[in-house]
């Protein structure tokens, strides 16, 4: 029986997170459409959560491309196919790794900054005393970070998109004297420009999923500075969850065909 | 007496534990009401009740006839701009300068320019002594300094009604009076009402016009300050008193 319950009080539990989050969406959405939206926060968040993360993400996506290029570029000079290496590279950077390696990056990152922020400032009675002064936290607190990370992650995803396809150049040439010409006009012809524009609506969709779980767990923090340090982690780990989940969704909806 | 807010059979939970068991209260429009009782009884949910911080787990929380408990949180917005709250840790924003605190919910809720909204926030650090830091983050602030900041930001769009969380706990005497005097000047100056959780007996008797003494989720007396310091009840005496001896579990 007791596994019954643990089940039953698991599934009500997510089902009440997901409503949670998909309210506190329609709140930030609903103040994005009215055009209530603090500009200047919304660019010093952007600034904050978005340029600081620009060299963890280029230093991540580099080696990754890098080492993307290092097994796989000996292997096809091998057999002989060494002129698809960089149409390799760029086709799964453009797809998956940037925006994935990006959001990951991000959501370790910023996920977490926005929660530890928020959290603190529910139990420091910050956002109470938001409320008491008339203002809405969501507008006044959500709505920047939402727009920061909807525009800085794509961003974020073009830089990493780029450095790993320069790593994974210079790779290919170093170790198997794969021309920088015949690299580039691999990828040119393996990756549609479309294909790259699909990458960065997933990364716009990552922005959200970091922004929107690092403020619902930030803002649903109980008890204290354990409850700051609960709310962090679960801010991380959800939101990277979601993004493995709804990378499989977008890739199926986006490249399914293709 | 026209009542400002009313509280009708308000029953409260945090968990199992029982805050507020059927309390009803009127709060008087245009006095200073406040509100005594032990560490824990509740008082601070009184001041979350009436400005719909918090809602009761039964019972009806009316504010000028307006029943808060139904009120929509888009439109608790709204009705809470009429109301100041000066919480018991300040609650001042941690990024913001001791003047950007005070002055957003001007810049939020009015039309001033940036020379009068300059103005009312020298004003009102003024008024509280904190002339000279404007330009200060909370956090290089002593304890006492930020109370007095935070009581400023509370009071600076002029409220109607103002809710007073401890204002003068850890304050010495001297802030402490002043901060007293403050009150009853403002009060007077609005015209309005304000509601003071408190514990330090000599600043009620110098503010108050009535006070109501909170214990174990009821009002178990209220009156005016003569009224109370001569109440024949053993539960206000021993409180005022602070007597270890009484009907009060310690």
């Amino acid at each position: 029986m007791r596994v019954f319950d643990d089940v039953g009080r698991g599934t009500i539990n997510v089902f009440a997170y997901a409503g949670g989050l998909a309210e506190l969406f329609g709140d930030t959405l609903r103040f994005i459409v009215a055009l209530r939206i603090r500009v200047r926060e919304a660019l010093d968040q952007a600034y904050l959560l978005g340029v600081q993360s620009w060299s963890i993400v280029l230093l991540t996506s580099l080696f990754t491309g890098m080492v993307f290029s290092l097994e796989s570029a000996v292997q096809a000079v091998n057999y002989g196919v060494g002129n698809l290496v960089g149409g390799v590279v760029a086709f799964s950077t453009a797809r998956e790794l940037g925006p994935m390696l990006s959001a990951v990056v991000v959501a370790g990152r910023t996920g977490a900054a926005i929660a530890a922020e928020l959290g603190s400032m529910v139990v420091t009675e910050q956002i109470e005393a938001l409320q008491a002064l008339g203002l809405s936290p969501t507008r006044m607190l959500v709505v920047p970070r939402l727009l920061a990370l909807l525009v800085m992650l794509p961003l974020l995803t073009m830089i990493a998109d780029v450095v790993s396809m320069v790593g994974g150049m210079w790779v290919a040439n170093f170790y198997a004297h794969i021309s920088y010409e015949s690299f580039i006009d691999s990828a040119r012809f393996a990756l549609p420009f479309e294909d790259v524009l699909k990458g960065l609506i997933k990364a716009a969709v990552f922005g959200i999923i970091i922004a929107m779980v690092g403020a619902y767990q930030g803002l649903s923090t109980r008890g204290g500075a354990a409850g700051v340090g609960r709310s962090t982690t679960n801010a991380v780990v959800i939101s990277i969850i979601l993004i493995f989940i709804f990378n499989f969704a977008l890739s199926y909806v986006l490249f399914g065909s293709t | 007496m026209a009542v400002w807010a009313r509280l009708d059979d308000v029953c409260v939970r945090y968990g199992s534990k029982i805050v507020m068991q059927n309390l009803s209260l009127d709060i008087v429009e245009g006095a200073i009401t406040c509100i005594i009782g032990l560490s824990g009884a509740g008082k601070s949910t009184i001041l979350r009740l009436l400005n719909g911080l918090k809602k009761p787990d039964s019972g009806r929380v009316f504010v000028r006839g307006h029943d808060v408990t139904e009120m929509p949180e888009n439109e608790l917005i709204d009705f809470r701009r009429s109301i100041g709250f000066s919480f018991q840790f300040a609650a001042l924003f941690d990024s913001l300068t001791v003047g950007e605190n005070v002055a957003l919910p001007l810049r939020e809720h009015t039309k001033m320019s940036e020379d009068e909204i300059r103005a009312a926030v020298a004003a009102n650090l003024e008024a509280v002594g904190l002339a000279h830091l404007e330009d200060r983050y909370p956090a290089e602030l002593s304890g006492g300094m930020v109370k007095r900041a935070g009581f400023a930001r509370a009071v600076v769009t002029n409220p109607e009604a103002v809710l007073y969380d401890e204002p003068t706990t850890g304050l010495d005497p001297i802030i402490t009076h002043i901060l007293t005097d403050l009150i009853v000047k403002l009060r007077k100056r609005l015209n309005g009402t304000a509601v003071v959780v408190s514990h330090d007996l000599e600043s009620i008797y110098m503010m108050a016009d009535y006070i109501a003494m909170l214990f174990e989720g009821a009002i178990v007396a209220y009156g005016t300050v003569d009224e109370i310091r001569r109440s024949p009840n053993p539960i206000v005496q021993q409180f005022l008193q602070g007597s270890e001896v009484g009907p009060i579990p310690i």
